[in-house]
């Protein structure tokens, strides 16, 4: 089992390693002059800040330091937690502005990660081979998968927000409150929440139920199934057998689809305004705030590292055969 | 040479079925009647060649101010026009055209890798298959979108070809990983060890005995790519990195958005091209399931 997980850490650790060698990589090496073209599009015009931030960014890009000085002192400010400082937002450092946007961004994915997971799971498994649902299940779920997830977003900002008032359809909570922990502001700030979240879910549920209604055709196949079958246990009893076995591949899927569930996060805050690390990249980006881009980058990454290694662990701990191959000795 | 990929006829049983020895006929059999072959394929082909023939018939360009502001659908803008006076109807044909071009770049592109990195990582083994795999590990790890805005907010992105380019050499994990479990399965078969002994280069090897045992499957991943691509692509170009001064789908997605369409709603402005974009990758998704149950016997009775 320590070996599993080992393996797995290292080879995060080698993602990590590159994703910050890229980050590190793209400004430095692609054509024409980084500074330069900064502080052409950050929008100064200040010619005190101009000078500072000028200054600011030869330091960082260390212009006259060989690369890979250059190289070692990015990891060490990274180490530091120093991410730049904005210009967007000017003294404002950049970890200090994501780490704002991050708790929207999670909150956001994470009840509609794992609720998608569960209720896709069970509709899926009941819509294997009983022909009607299955009809409808499956290509509903296809079509929702291969809905754009602003796509959706917008329809619903649009019906239930804007034509049907019943939700407000932009904003993470009403410029009228003050962020505090009371009641009006708590419910307002779910009012925001409860139309993206709806929209990641719904898109997210085409992709479970799909994928567990495969497993559980997979599952009802196999020797286990077919004896049970002929002893006579009941259908639900073999399905439960079966939905356990076909639960292990959702978990995997689970790691496979965060990269998709993730952009389609930052999409859907996109359309709902929502201030979110995804309203920040875009922000980041119509300032041509690079410093902020490439921390958001970073964050998602460590983000989608760490889900990967819990996953991995809840694998562990679920299927059984990894715990005893993996003490086993057997590779 | 073909009566060597045509000798183990007996292993009907295995998931990568040889095709060529089963009747062409038979196939077309029954790809003729599964509803969702016909359904899916039936949509993919309509809006391609909407997309083909379309911008034939529209004598003016996409994104010219042509008629009046914030006209709903009519007779004569079918899809009524934007709040600069843009035929919706003009944006959505040529914008399905760069839909479908950009799923054919992005996802062949993708294709291309993933396969060649599955062959040979499967095929070879041993330390190849080691290295490649990390590969396809740390690259599957990192979440693509992400590392698209980063990269193309640098390289400022021009045109399709580019777009494509960048889609492709960061989607292609999961297709590698497929590949490498397919080949892996079929690396050690009898006939292609034969084929080992005869001396035939690797290259060959992948391409006359593996590859065509798996075709089916190889066609089935080329589809998913094609979709994930485009609807890469479609985020991409919502957050405001697709091509400059181009038409896309996404592109009409991120117009409407940014002049909120949303507000003032024109609904007429941002359903039809995420319609399009749900359509055509929804329907070569179903297109998908239909091919999976005509080429595996094992779902047909269903």
């Amino acid at each position: 089992m320590w070996r599993y997980i080992g393996r797995k850490l290292g080879i995060y650790t080698i993602t990590f390693v590159i994703a910050v060698t890229i980050n590190w990589m793209i400004p430095r090496f692609m054509p024409g002059d980084p500074v330069r073209s900064m502080l052409n599009r950050a929008s100064v015009s200040d010619p005190e800040a101009l000078e500072r931030m000028s200054d600011y960014y030869e330091g960082v890009f260390g212009v006259d330091a060989p690369l890979h000085e250059q190289y070692l002192n990015f990891w060490a400010g990274l180490l530091r937690g120093d991410l730049g400082i904005s210009a967007w937002l000017y003294p404002e450092p950049v970890a200090d502005i994501i780490l704002r946007a991050v708790p929207f961004t999670l909150g956001l994915l994470l009840p509609a990660i794992i609720l998608s997971w569960i209720v896709g799971n069970y509709v899926g498994a009941f819509a294997a081979r009983s022909k009607v649902l299955d009809n409808t299940v499956l290509p509903v779920g296809y079509i929702l998968t291969a809905t754009p997830y602003m796509w959706l977003a917008l329809l619903l900002a649009w019906a239930l927000g804007v034509v049907g008032g019943f939700f407000p359809a932009a904003g993470g909570y009403s410029f009228a409150l003050t962020p505090s922990f009371t009641w009006p502001f708590i419910s307002n700030l779910l009012t925001h929440w409860f139309l993206p979240f709806l929209s990641m879910f719904i898109v997210a549920l085409g992709g479970w139920a799909i994928g567990m209604r495969n497993m559980i055709i997979y599952e009802l196949e196999a020797d286990y199934s077919n004896y049970l079958q002929a002893l006579g246990a009941p259908r639900r009893l073999i399905r439960r057998y079966a939905f356990r076995n076909a639960m292990l591949p959702q978990i995997t899927g689970l790691a496979v689809q965060l990269g998709t569930i993730i952009s389609g996060a930052l999409l859907t805050e996109i359309v709902f305004n929502y201030p979110g690390l995804g309203m920040l990249i875009l922000n980041a980006l119509n300032n041509r705030d690079y410093f902020i881009l490439q921390g958001a980058f970073l964050f998602v990454v460590i983000g989608v590292l760490i889900a990967n290694f819990i996953i991995d662990i809840i694998y562990v701990l679920v299927d059984p055969r990894t715990r005893v191959q993996m003490t086993g000795g057997a590779s | 040479m073909s009566n060597v990929a045509g000798a183990p006829g007996a292993d009907a049983a295995t998931p990568a079925e040889p095709v060529a020895e089963r009747g062409r006929s038979e196939i077309l059999h029954f790809a003729g009647r599964n509803p969702k072959l016909l359904i899916g394929a039936g949509v993919v082909l309509t809006l391609l060649l909407t997309g083909l023939i379309g911008p034939l018939f529209v004598d003016h360009g996409p994104n010219e101010y042509i008629g009046p502001k914030n006209q709903p659908p009519s007779g004569e803008y079918w899809l009524g026009t934007t709040s600069f006076g843009q035929d919706i109807w003009a944006q959505f044909v040529y914008g399905l055209r760069s839909t479908f071009m950009i799923g054919a770049l992005g996802g062949g592109i993708a294709f291309l890798l993933g396969t060649t990195i599955g062959f040979l990582a499967g095929y070879k083994g041993g330390i190849v298959d080691e290295i490649l795999n990390l590969i396809t590990n740390v690259v599957l790890v990192l979440p693509t979108l992400v590392v698209l805005i980063v990269a193309v907010s640098y390289l400022q992105v021009e045109g399709l070809l580019v777009q494509g380019l960048f889609i492709g050499l960061t989607s292609w994990p999961w297709a590698a990983r497929a590949v490498r479990s397919q080949a892996l399965t079929l690396a050690n078969r009898d006939y292609v060890d034969l084929a080992r002994l005869s001396g035939r280069r690797t290259w060959r090897i992948i391409t006359s005995e593996i590859a065509p045992n798996m075709s089916s499957y190889l066609m089935m991943s080329f589809i998913l790519l094609f979709g994930g691509a485009i609807l890469i692509a479609a985020g991409l170009d919502f957050i405001g990195l697709g091509p400059a001064g181009g038409v896309s789908l996404g592109l009409m997605l991120e117009s409407s958005m940014q002049w909120s369409a949303l507000q003032l709603g024109l609904w007429w402005w941002f359903i039809p091209p995420g319609a399009g974009i749900t359509a055509i990758v929804g329907s070569m998704y179903i297109l998908n399931v239909g091919l999976d149950e005509v080429f595996n016997p094992k779902l047909r009775e269903l």
